[in-house]
């Protein structure tokens, strides 16, 4: 239930006995009962012809002993009492006017009927008795303001005080001259605090830094026992009654929200409250041993009652599914323990591949456990199988730039084929061929590669009848793919298509590795085929007439799906039902042409490359599908101008992250730099301009080095001197990690190329690698 | 701007005599660079402000080492070493975080790109006809790549820019009057929309350089070496400027005509200081005893507002900018209007309803991370800045006269702080040192070294300097809360 107020609410206080309710803000000061359903304005306190400053409150508080007493704190810095028992209708009862500045918070002594504390902007804290007229004593915090003020409920002399600081100090109310504590609690202000009612020792406090920490002061030193971090500076916190670690917040900025937390919990609230439309500025739990009740008042001039059962509880929302596939194929994923239970029957099934389960033991302790807890599956690829050493290889031998096009392409290939990937070798070649001026290409190449094309239908054929046996699995696969694991995710299939699936992911298998796979009779043939040197591959031309045999065949199957690929033997790859949406989009016809044009163009009409941008476009877009990004970038860093214009800036995009955060996940760190270099999406090469800045700490001293890498300013002294030529090191440092001397990287190589002792004279055999 | 070209005129008419004469004192003529035809460029010999003599500032070459390393990072982070921290360098301390500051904004990571980023330093600068910024952030926007077509003004520059410009225009004269729908505008504007980072980043800057426009001018930084008006071909001994004059210590003419001018009402200045110091001992003790009413302090702070209007400068005469700087804003008769004679429909700004440490530290720092921190260490060190000194007097605690200060500038912008007692303005700040503070927050190209002169006679220029930073500070603040306060309404 909530309520209208007539202006912002700063600040709210319950009565002992929780019927009634005060509200003060700049421009209000009312108090409310507390009915069944509704709040009923009960008095106005705000009186008199013109509101002076003295009633514009910053903090309100109700006496928990006397319930006809309140104190407000006001902006301009004046701490009020009022008495609810005086006749008239001012119920004014004193002012006191000693703060200089706004004072920001009031207390009441939780037993003792007449002690007042007050704690301002100005730094001070004073101790008012409500029998005499100015305070009792005076505690200066020696800091700029004090943010809040709390008697201790169980030390009767103790009371905590916050600062903008960032400090918190416990005073005993009996020494007005130092406090008896102090540390740092927070980055930047501490704007609230609060004891836990039952336990003793326990101080939470929350700051601008967005934290609230839970603080045990039994100790000798203040020790964070829980750090609940929140999403916008903490501006109130309050214990929740009879649940020993519950806690309310609200915040001062920009989050309206009143949060529930469980200490233990510190991530997901434990219940959420969403009514306010405006920063919450107050909230107190209604009753002192009633957890169901909190009220709250808030800059959008409401006061609401929540009650707990009604809250919104994150966890219910919360999404216990989770799912990572590691670098070498391994696949974890955590699901809902109900769900992995019914399905888990078919766990021995998993046969060639180690599946790992683990769940996570429920801790009756814990409010939580039932709500959200999940259980997590490993997938392991079989060694051996998932090595991904190819790609490494690939990655540091590419050549990508400083080198004419052909060379690269050259290059390139060669390494492709060193590899084991013919297919990429091929296409290596052939984008040479397209692209680099026709004179350099000799004859017989031009044939090997028709010849190739055609020779791969037999292949192809075979691929496609295992296909047809499995019906309705092609959509399945591909989905799969896309996921980056075939196999975990196709035990999820049925079962009876389990044998052809086998089958299937055997070849499949290949395709995220395409080094592992190549159908053996074709593998020798392709291997030479794709020399270019002109002796070597004349002596095996008559060989070629199995593929004459072979073009008629390619005919045939022209007007299904595979090969969309002009000139990649397409048909080696496994990938024909994963590509199908691709092909279709591709004229059959357009492919055939392509082959015979390849040979055709070069020589007779000279068609410009330009004609084949948009056959390479596709190719590097089919890599890509693959999941081979690495071929789809590397080829676009190579061709540059050629045809990055012809594929869009985001899909460019999409695929320069996919690599480098591959290669960086393979700790290529180099590469990656290399291909961030080379990029020309603004995206991708703005990554090398963003925070470039190495900090470095003083060996000496273990202080950062702030103003300069190399000289520190607090113990004077360089950091790095070179061992050799004893002068400061700025740039890149080598030490041993045997005797950690070192100096200057060329200095150090050419000492140890004479001599392999430490250069330093400390009789270490360094070692350098 | 104006001054500079005036002072210039004055050199060249008093070349025709000297020209003929030489230096009188060492009697050098033209030196051998002239003969050889190569025209070097050499400063007009102000030093690094036109109002402190150069003497009075410290040398490069014989700074401490704390003020070397800040030297050193200046350098490393500019390639410069310019006016501004020649003359800010009076106060180590606040330089340090304030160079710290401005390379973050301008250099380090921000949801804004770098040539944006000097492109607004620049509109804003514009809209105080600042020259001298205006031509350091033209280079550093051709630096880092941004397109020259551009500086032919605001309408050649993206529509995201000019967008802004409106934002800019009301941030610098007039902040009080910023809505939620200013905001509302620049967020969604389709395609050249802001977003809410980025307009936070674009918030700063702006209120800095505005701020830095003020500084600018209040310590009459001179123009640097490379720029406009910051160097002349002729060689030294044509200029009534010499070598020998610095190593005898006196200046051009008019710096001797100053000092007579303050050797004449030394025993009045004198008395200034003293009856500065009185009053505030005065304040310090009977402010317990006679406690104002609650109406009349809040009538202090309305007369105290309304009397802010009336404080201005005598020679209003109007201001015609350089063309080159013009050009970069648009609506140059959009100017400071005073809050109280507009103030009829604009609601007093309550800082204890708003207030920087715990609502704009906050948002900023959640959409322009660390940000927020730099700012609120620059607003400390500013506001907390003492020495304990006044003018000869040492060991007095000054935390009164900066805090009327600090609250007259928020007063000039209608903020009000409910616990002070706005009398004490009156008291502490006289009438040629309101004019001042008004004209350099409000109206900063209208300031003359008169008016920095017939203030606080007897203070040093170090305190003069302090005084200029806790105004920027407190403008550039001012501008943040109404900024900042706009947008938290739009988020809600």
């Amino acid at each position: 239930m909530h309520c209208h107020l007539d202006a912002p609410a700063n600040a709210i206080s319950v009565c002992r006995d929780a019927a009634q309710v005060v509200v003060a803000g700049r421009s209000i000061f009312k108090i409310y009962a507390i009915e069944e359903e509704q709040f009923v304005e009960k008095l106005n306190l705000r009186v008199g012809r013109k509101p002076s400053l003295n009633l514009s409150c910053a903090d309100v508080v109700w006496h928990q002993m006397d319930e006809n007493l309140l104190a407000t704190a006001a902006t301009n810095g004046v701490v009020v009492t009022w008495n609810l028992g005086r006749p008239s209708r001012n119920k004014q009862d004193q002012l006191f006017t000693e703060h200089k500045r706004t004072v920001n918070k009031v207390c009441f002594h939780p037993t003792e009927a007449h002690v007042l504390l007050s704690g301002s902007q100005d730094g001070f804290m004073k101790c008012f008795d409500l029998r005499r007229k100015d305070s009792v004593s005076t505690f200066s915090g020696q800091s700029e303001s004090v943010r809040d003020v709390q008697f201790s409920i169980r030390d009767y002399f103790t009371f905590a005080s916050t600062f903008e600081n960032g400090n918190v100090q416990l005073w005993d109310i009996r020494r007005p001259d130092r406090c008896e504590r102090m540390f740092t609690a927070h980055n930047g202000p501490v704007f609230c605090c609060d004891w836990h009612p039952e336990d003793r020792g326990w101080l939470a406090t929350g700051g601008r830094d967005k934290m609230v920490k839970v603080w045990d002061m039994t100790t000798h030193r203040a020790k964070e026992v829980h750090c609940v971090q929140t999403i916008a500076s903490v501006a109130r916190v309050k214990w929740r009654p009879e649940c020993r670690h519950h806690l309310a917040t609200c915040s001062m900025m920009v989050d309206h929200n009143i949060y529930v937390w469980d200490v233990r919990r510190p991530f997901v609230p434990a219940a959420m409250f969403e009514e306010h439309r405006d920063v919450t500025t107050g909230i107190a739990w209604r009753h002192p041993h009633d957890p169901s009740f909190l009220l709250s008042g808030s800059k959008d001039s409401t006061l609401c009652q929540h009650l707990f059962r009604d809250a919104s509880q994150p966890v219910e929302r919360a999404n216990p599914e989770g799912l990572c596939y590691g670098l070498f194929g391994d696949l974890a994923f955590a699901a809902k323990e109900s769900l992995v239970a019914t399905e888990s029957g078919r766990k021995p099934y998993a046969g060639d591949r180690r599946h790992i389960f683990f769940k996570r033991k429920l801790d009756p302790a814990e409010p939580f456990a039932g709500l959200a807890s999940s259980a997590l599956s490993v997938f392991e690829m079989e060694p051996g199988s998932g090595s991904m050493s190819w790609f490494v290889d690939t990655a540091e031998r590419y050549a990508l730039a400083g080198r004419p096009l052909a060379e690269l392409c050259d290059h390139n290939a060669k390494v492709a084929r060193e590899l084991g990937r013919n297919q990429v070798a091929q296409t290596w070649t052939m984008l040479r061929i397209i692209y680099c001026s026709p004179g350099l290409v000799p004859t017989p190449n031009l044939n090997h590669s028709v010849g190739k094309g055609s020779s791969c239908g037999l292949p192809l054929m075979n691929s496609f009848n295992l296909k047809d046996m499995a019906p309705g699995l092609g959509s399945e696969t591909r989905l799969d793919r896309s996921k980056g694991d075939t196999r975990s995710d196709t035990v999820l299939l049925d079962s009876s298509a389990t044998l052809i699936t086998n089958e299937d992911n055997e070849e499949t298998e290949g395709s995220d590795v395409p080094a592992d796979y190549l159908l053996g009779d074709v593998e020798g043939e392709e291997d030479e085929l794709y020399l270019l040197d002109p002796e070597h591959a004349h002596p095996e031309e008559p060989e070629y007439v199995l593929p004459q045999e072979a073009f008629p065949l390619r005919h045939e199957i022209v007007d299904t799906p595979p090969g969309p690929e002009h000139l990649q033997d397409k048909a080696d790859s496994p990938h024909v039902s994963g590509s199908e949406a691709d092909a279709a989009s591709l004229a059959p016809v357009d492919s055939s042409f392509s082959l015979i044009s390849v040979s055709h163009a070069l020589y007779d009409s000279r068609l410009p490359p330009d004609f084949f941008t948009a056959l390479v476009c596709d190719m590097l877009r089919f890599y890509a599908e693959q999941g081979d990004v690495q071929m789809a970038v590397s080829v676009l860093i190579v061709l540059g101008e050629r045809v990055r214009k012809d594929i869009d800036e985001q899909t460019q995009e999409h695929w320069y992250t996919s690599y480098i955060d591959l290669l960086q996940r393979f700790c290529l760190w180099n590469v990656s730099n290399e291909v961030v270099k080379l990029s020309t999406s603004r995206a991708i090469s703005c990554l090398n301009q963003a925070s470039t800045t190495l900090h470095v700490n003083c060996s000496h001293c273990k202080r950062p080095m702030s103003s300069r890498g190399w000289v520190c300013d607090r113990c004077h002294r360089c950091a790095s001197m070179c061992a050799v030529c004893h002068h400061v090191v700025k740039g890149l440092f080598v030490w041993c990690q045997g005797c950690s001397h070192g100096g200057h990287l060329q200095h150090i190589m050419k000492w140890l190329e004479g001599s392999s002792h430490c250069p330093a004279g400390c009789g270490h055999l360094c070692e350098y690698s | 701007m104006r001054l500079a070209t005036a002072a210039n005129e004055a050199y060249t008419a008093s070349l025709a005599v000297s020209e003929l004469l030489g230096c009188k004192q060492c009697g050098g003529g033209g030196g051998p660079n002239e003969e050889l035809g190569i025209r070097i460029p050499r400063t007009l010999g102000h030093g690094p402000s036109r109002f402190i003599p150069e003497k009075e500032i410290l040398q490069v070459g014989s700074e401490d080492t704390q003020m070397h390393a800040l030297f050193a990072d200046s350098f490393a982070a500019l390639g410069r070493l310019d006016n501004i921290t020649l003359v800010m360098v009076f106060h180590p301390q606040y330089l340090e975080s304030f160079l710290k500051t401005q390379h973050y904004l301008l250099q380090m990571d921000g949801p804004l790109p770098l040539h944006f980023r000097h492109y607004i330093g620049i509109m804003a600068a514009a809209r105080h006809q600042c020259s001298y910024l205006v031509n350091l952030h033209v280079n550093d926007f051709l630096h880092v790549g941004g397109d020259p077509k551009w500086l032919n003004g605001l309408e050649n520059a993206p529509q995201k820019l000019q967008n802004l410009g409106e934002l800019n225009k009301v941030l610098a004269h007039r902040p009080w009057l910023i809505t939620k729908e200013h905001i509302e505008g620049l967020l969604k504007a389709e395609e050249h929309s802001w977003s809410l980072a980025e307009l936070v980043h674009a918030v700063v800057l702006l209120t800095h350089y505005h701020s830095l426009a003020s500084f600018t001018f209040g310590c009459g930084i001179s123009p640097e070496i490379h720029c406009d008006g910051g160097h002349t071909f002729r060689p030294p001994s044509v200029s009534n400027y010499c070598i020998c004059d610095i190593t005898n210590g006196n200046h051009s003419v008019d710096e001797m005509q100053v000092n007579s001018a303050g050797n004449v009402s030394v025993s009045d200045s004198f008395f200034e200081v003293e009856a500065l110091m009185e009053k505030m001992r005065q304040l310090q003790e009977c402010r317990d005893e006679e406690e104002a009413s609650q109406e009349e302090m809040a009538s202090r702070f309305e007369i105290e507002k309304r009397e802010s209007m009336f404080v201005f400068s005598s020679d209003d005469e109007e201001v015609t900018p350089a063309r080159d700087v013009s050009r970069h804003f648009e609506d140059t008769s959009y100017g400071y209007k005073d809050f109280s004679r507009h103030g009829m429909h604009v609601p007093t700004f309550r800082v204890q309803d708003y207030c920087w440490e715990d609502h704009g530290y906050s948002l900023v720092n959640r959409l322009y991370p660390d940000v927020g921190q730099l700012i609120d260490e620059k607003f400390h060190i500013a506001y907390n800045l003492t020495y304990n000194t006044m003018a000869m007097h040492k060991d007095v605690d000054t935390s009164m006269l900066r805090r009327a200060i600090w609250n007259y500038i928020h007063c000039m912008f209608g903020i009000r702080y409910d616990d002070y007692d706005y009398g004490e303005i009156n008291q502490l700040l006289d009438r040629s040192f309101k004019v001042y503070i008004k004209t350099v927050v409000c109206t900063p190209e209208k300031v003359t070294k008169r008016m920095y002169d017939s203030f606080w006679r007897q203070f040093k220029h170090s305190e003069k300097v302090h005084v200029n930073l806790l105004l920027i500070e407190a403008r550039m603040q001012a501008e943040l809360l109404y900024a900042l306060r706009a947008i938290t309404r739009y988020m809600t």
